[in-house]
């Protein structure tokens, strides 16, 4: 579960460039939720990602996961429970290492970093197991550096090394709109299949009203900081993006 | 005859600046960090080394104590870019710029003379005694080999452990090390340490070879830690093993004195050695660049 209190957060503070992004912004997610994020640029959907992984430090409040204050947590310490997926395919894997390399560090992921060999050939086996699962031909492809690899291997790849150690919450920073429509539909299938098996309590941001809709289990419109939608269940799935693209140009007008 | 003489000592030359290089090879190629403290630590293992032989202590026991001041200094580094977010040249300039005094303090002169000591050079040659004129340049080869061996196996273990993959992911994508748990400032003064630790190891080889250590030893020690690693990987494939790689800085390393050894035998001006190396290393770190921009007009 995770949960933020009161968390407040101001870019530039007393400078002429002051940006209030949240001020005093409550959000709880529960156990097992799939919350998907939709909000118009600066609303604050990157930045509430970037405060729950410890990118960025709040200024005030607090941010629980499962009941433990991490607020002061370094963005490192914290990644022992958060797994998260970047929006540019190239930063979730290290092109230089192979794909078998990248995956035995995941494996390791949150463990101390020690002077133990990192990699046997059993691990191998199963690693080229959890490739298959991916469905995209990289079980024969092992031994290929990451960096030969499309925006869409590398993106599934991230995803699989992202989850391999079930963390506590999953991030989901628009992973697929850098990707064309045919492979953000294979990398979105994989998500929500990882996601059901794992029961993963899970954060995505996407611009896509279609996918919000599709996917997840609660939807959250975000703008000025503030929740100003929230829909689960029936109510859900009751929506369409007629529905979505009115309540945002509701709320634009107003501010 | 004397040609192979003058090749066989570029050989030996080669090998124990090429501890060094290997050294190099891990910040600059595997942490993408242009590592300048390596000016000064060269001449820290050399300082301090030399010092030590000259005061009676044991020549391997030196060795040893000079690596250990060299990862102090890899560290110092380390820490002024990590903790103080000061940017990497200027980190290894500091250090290095430090060094020079305390080299100077270490040997309480600007050089300290091993003339009559017992350094590992001369206890090796003696082993070689049968050989008669040439025992000493064998001898400096095969310790030469055995070291750059040693190291490369050391190396490719450590390289291949959890620490070892952490910091060679960190020379790649630091946002994808951290997203794993862990702390990429100490992986990156992990490394400096350890690099800094071999290029002080190959200093005290050097001092003790040459027979003293001196405050200047260290200069250029980058530029032609970089010229041994660019002429090696010409013969490397990208996908090449660790290992082979390695070795391959170490053969860039004896080719580069071979080459040397040549530019002095045909005349050149030894004093005009170092600005040959950086036009070699200048052109080398550029031409593939300028190569790829051409490519891409044409396209």
């Amino acid at each position: 579960m995770l949960r933020l209190q009161k968390v407040s957060k101001v870019f530039n503070k007393n400078t002429v460039n002051e940006k209030v992004i949240f001020d005093k912004f409550d959000f709880t997610i529960e156990e097992g939720e799939f919350v998907v994020i939709i909000g118009s640029n600066g609303s604050g959907k990157s930045t509430l990602m970037n405060l729950i992984s410890g990118k960025i430090i709040a200024d005030s409040g607090k941010i629980l996961i499962d009941g433990i204050d991490v607020s002061s947590q370094l963005e490192h310490i914290r990644a022992k429970q958060v797994g998260r997926v970047f929006q540019d395919p190239l930063m979730g894997t290290a092109s230089n290492m192979r794909i078998y390399e990248n995956l035995a560090m995941a494996r390791k992921k949150g463990k101390k970093f020690g002077l133990k060999w990192c990699i046997s050939k059993k691990d191998i086996q199963e690693y080229r197991e959890m490739v298959k699962s991916l469905g995209l031909g990289l079980e024969n492809h092992l031994n290929t550096k990451v960096g030969l690899l499309s925006g869409g291997q590398r993106q599934a790849l991230t995803l699989l090394m992202a989850t391999m150690q079930k963390p506590k919450i999953l991030l989901l920073d628009e992973h697929t709109s850098a990707l064309d429509p045919k492979t953000a539909g294979i990398v979105l299938d994989h998500t929500e299949k990882i996601i059901k098996e794992n029961n993963l309590t899970t954060l995505m941001i996407t611009h896509n009203m279609n996918d919000a809709i599709k996917l997840g289990t609660r939807l959250v419109m975000l703008s000025g900081g503030k929740i100003i939608f929230d829909a689960k269940g029936e109510e859900k799935k009751n929506l369409t993006p007629e529905i979505l693209l009115r309540k945002f140009s509701e709320v634009e007008h107003c501010i | 005859m004397e040609g192979i003489l003058t090749m066989l000592g570029a050989t030996s030359q080669g090998l124990i600046w090429g501890v060094m290089v290997v050294g190099l090879y891990i910040t600059f190629r595997i942490l993408d960090f242009a590592d300048l403290t390596v000016d000064g630590s060269l001449a820290l293992g050399g300082s301090v080394s030399a010092i030590l032989i000259y005061n009676g202590v044991n020549p391997i026991l030196s060795l040893i104590i000079a690596t250990f001041a060299g990862i102090l200094a890899g560290c110092i580094t380390g820490i002024l870019h990590i903790k103080f977010k000061i940017p990497g040249i200027l980190a290894g300039i500091l250090t290095m710029t430090a060094l020079y005094s305390i080299n100077i303090r270490i040997m309480g002169k600007a050089n300290t003379p091993l003339l009559g000591k017992n350094t590992i050079f001369t206890v090796i040659s003696e082993w070689f005694d049968g050989l008669g004129a040439n025992s000493k340049m064998i001898s400096e080869i095969v310790l030469g080999l055995i070291v750059c061996a040693v190291i490369i196996a050391i190396m490719y273990w450590f390289f291949g452990t959890e620490m070892g993959y952490a910091i060679r992911a960190v020379g790649n994508n630091k946002h994808m090390v951290c997203a794993m748990g862990i702390n990429v400032g100490l992986m990156q003064i992990i490394a400096l340490a350890l690099s800094n630790g071999l290029v002080a190891f190959s200093g005290a080889l050097v001092a003790q070879n040459q027979g003293y250590a001196d405050i200047n030893m260290g200069v250029g020690t980058l530029v032609c830690g970089l010229a041994a690693v660019i002429i090696g990987e010409a013969f490397v494939k990208q996908e090449s093993n660790f290992a082979v790689k390695l070795i391959f800085a170490v053969i860039g390393s004896v080719i580069y004195r071979l080459i040397i050894a040549l530019a002095l035998q045909i005349g050149m001006n030894p004093s005009d050695l170092k600005l040959f190396t950086a036009i070699i290393v200048a052109i080398a770190l550029g031409l593939p660049k300028i190569m790829k921009r051409k490519e891409k007009q044409q396209c």
